[in-house]
């Protein structure tokens, strides 16, 4: 397969940026989306040009990194992340735009590579319980019901990816925000800490800069994880709840 | 030795609610759930125009003296007329707010756009605005009578057919209409998601619900001006 690949390259935060448009031979429809832009980098290393800048890490779409917007879709277009999109999702010849996630919130640092530390900002303020360390706990001391276990199960999945940000025409970050807070507020675990966590994370989340929820539904439609959009109606009731009992 | 006791000061509960983007979606949930509960009453109300001049006009009276003896004439029509501004005005401050948030928090586009969400969703900033409006053109046309071809106080039957009479009258009303159906389209399901009554469950009866109740009011709104255009009403 040969494609034409349009990708946003910045040498830097300060860099104003543009598309520049690359030819890439040799493609099999096996090879992952990021084996396509390794491919890519070698030849550019080859020639002496700088290699297109990326995140990447476990290649097996558990780690979140690798984000980049394939053809103005997060991802592209399989609900997955790009290390474990493949190429067969692609026609010969076709023309490929790749850009870096668009959001205030997290800055670009150099071609495909945004900061997302805003994120663990989200999550510092109350995406944890407390509890002793030590040794671990007996596995039945907390008794979990089913449904509880089975929604904090699904919320968990979470990756941090960015993805519904990257999605989001407001850059809001809710649905990332209402998967921590659900996982952690369905546990018995996280009960003491249950409004100030809601209250905390949205007060961070507010003061990254991300953008207010208009229920487009975007993020949910590519979440990789399959976060559902109740996640955010959940985390609504949870925030009201919390402040109207003066957390 | 006594342990200090962290004595946090919080600000009260509706300032913080008007600072979070949570709380202030929370306040144009309410309020739009006020004008949607108005809305289906004044749709009703309008449909009086298929039954003379007499029933329309005496309804038009009767609001004026709802309450009473408690309240005085015209009383009740004033406190639903304040509370009613107090939603609107809540409203548009709250979108306005978070409008200019939400384009700070996405300041570059993706050169390949790729629109999905749907017509209702895209509009609501533009639609408000044009339903904002039509409030005021709309008042001074029927309520105060100032750009109405008729203008009389009192007869809001005789006032309804003259303005459907105009082709301006029948475009404005006409446009007006489909932008409060695509508002409450996508506004009803968006009031639910945000009020917490969202749930994996539920999400498709809402859906059901919003564009149900968009409908209704759209073709019970444009049921006048038809009637009038077509003779129905004269
Ligand atoms: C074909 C559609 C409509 C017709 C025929 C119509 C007709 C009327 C009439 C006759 C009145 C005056 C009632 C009276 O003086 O007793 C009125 C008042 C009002 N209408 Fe409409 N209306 C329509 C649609 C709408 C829509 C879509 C909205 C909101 C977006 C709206 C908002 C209002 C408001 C706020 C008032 C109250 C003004 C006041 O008396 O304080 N109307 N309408
Ligand atoms: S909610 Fe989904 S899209 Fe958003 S960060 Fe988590 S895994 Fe990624
Ligand atoms: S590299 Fe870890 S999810 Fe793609």
């Amino acid at each position: 397969m040969k494609l034409t690949l349009r990708i946003w390259r910045q040498s830097g935060p300060e860099d104003p940026g543009a598309l520049r448009t690359y030819e890439v031979d040799g493609i099999t429809p096996e090879m992952s989306f990021l084996e396509m832009l390794d491919t890519l980098n070698e030849e550019l290393i080859e020639r002496g040009e700088e290699p297109v800048a990326f995140d990447h890490d476990c290649r097996e779409g558990i780690c979140g990194a690798c984000g980049m917007v394939i053809n103005g879709e997060p991802h592209g277009p399989d609900r997955t992340t790009t290390c474990q999109l493949h190429m067969r999702h692609f026609e010969d010849g076709a023309t490929v735009d790749i850009e870096p996630w668009r959001a205030a919130a997290f800055p670009v640092v150099k071609d495909l590579v945004v900061d997302r530390s805003s994120f663990d900002r989200v999550i510092g303020s109350g995406g944890y319980i407390t509890a002793p360390t030590g040794s671990a706990p007996e596995a039945h001391a907390t008794p979990v019901p089913k449904a509880a276990a089975d929604a904090a199960f699904e919320h968990a999945e979470c990756i941090g990816c960015g993805a519904c940000v990257a999605a989001c025409p407001n850059g809001s970050a809710m649905l990332f925000t209402s998967a921590k807070v659900v996982h952690l507020n369905s546990l018995p675990q996280g009960a003491p800490e249950r409004e100030t966590r809601v209250l905390d994370m949205v007060e961070t989340m507010d003061a990254e800069g991300f953008g207010g929820c208009t229920n487009t539904g975007m993020c949910t439609t590519v979440c990789p994880k399959g976060i559902p959009l109740s996640s955010i109606s959940t985390m609504n009731r949870e925030y009201l709840r919390a402040l109207r009992k003066g957390a | 030795m006594a342990l200090a006791t962290r004595t946090e000061r919080r600000p009260p509960t509706v300032v913080r609610l008007w600072r979070s983007t949570i709380g202030k979606k929370t306040v144009m949930a309410v309020s739009g759930a006020i004008m949607l509960l108005y809305l289906v009453f004044h749709m009703l109300g309008n449909l009086k125009v298929f039954f003379g001049p007499d029933e329309m006009n005496g309804y038009a009276h009767w609001l004026r003296t709802i309450g009473e003896p408690v309240l005085h004439h015209e009383w009740f029509l004033w406190l639903a007329r304040v509370g009613l501004l107090a939603a609107v005005l809540a409203h548009g401050v709250a979108a306005y707010q978070l409008s200019r948030r939400d384009l700070a928090a996405r300041p570059v586009g993706y050169r390949h756009r790729r629109a999905r969400t749907s017509y209702a969703t895209r509009t609501m900033r533009w639609g408000g605005v044009i339903l904002a409006l039509f409030v005021v053109w709309h008042i001074l046309d029927l309520t105060t009578g100032h750009v109405n071809p008729n203008g009389e106080s009192g007869r809001p039957y005789e006032n309804v057919v003259a303005t459907f009479n105009t082709w301006y009258g029948n475009t404005i009303y006409g446009v007006a209409m489909v932008a409060v159906g695509l508002h409450i389209r996508h506004g009803f399901f968006s009031a639910a998601q945000t009020l917490g009554a969202g749930s994996a469950a539920r999400d498709r009866a809402l859906r059901l619900t919003a564009n149900g109740l968009a409908l209704v009011l759209t073709l019970g709104f444009l049921a006048v001006p038809v009637g009038v255009m077509t003779g129905v009403v004269e």
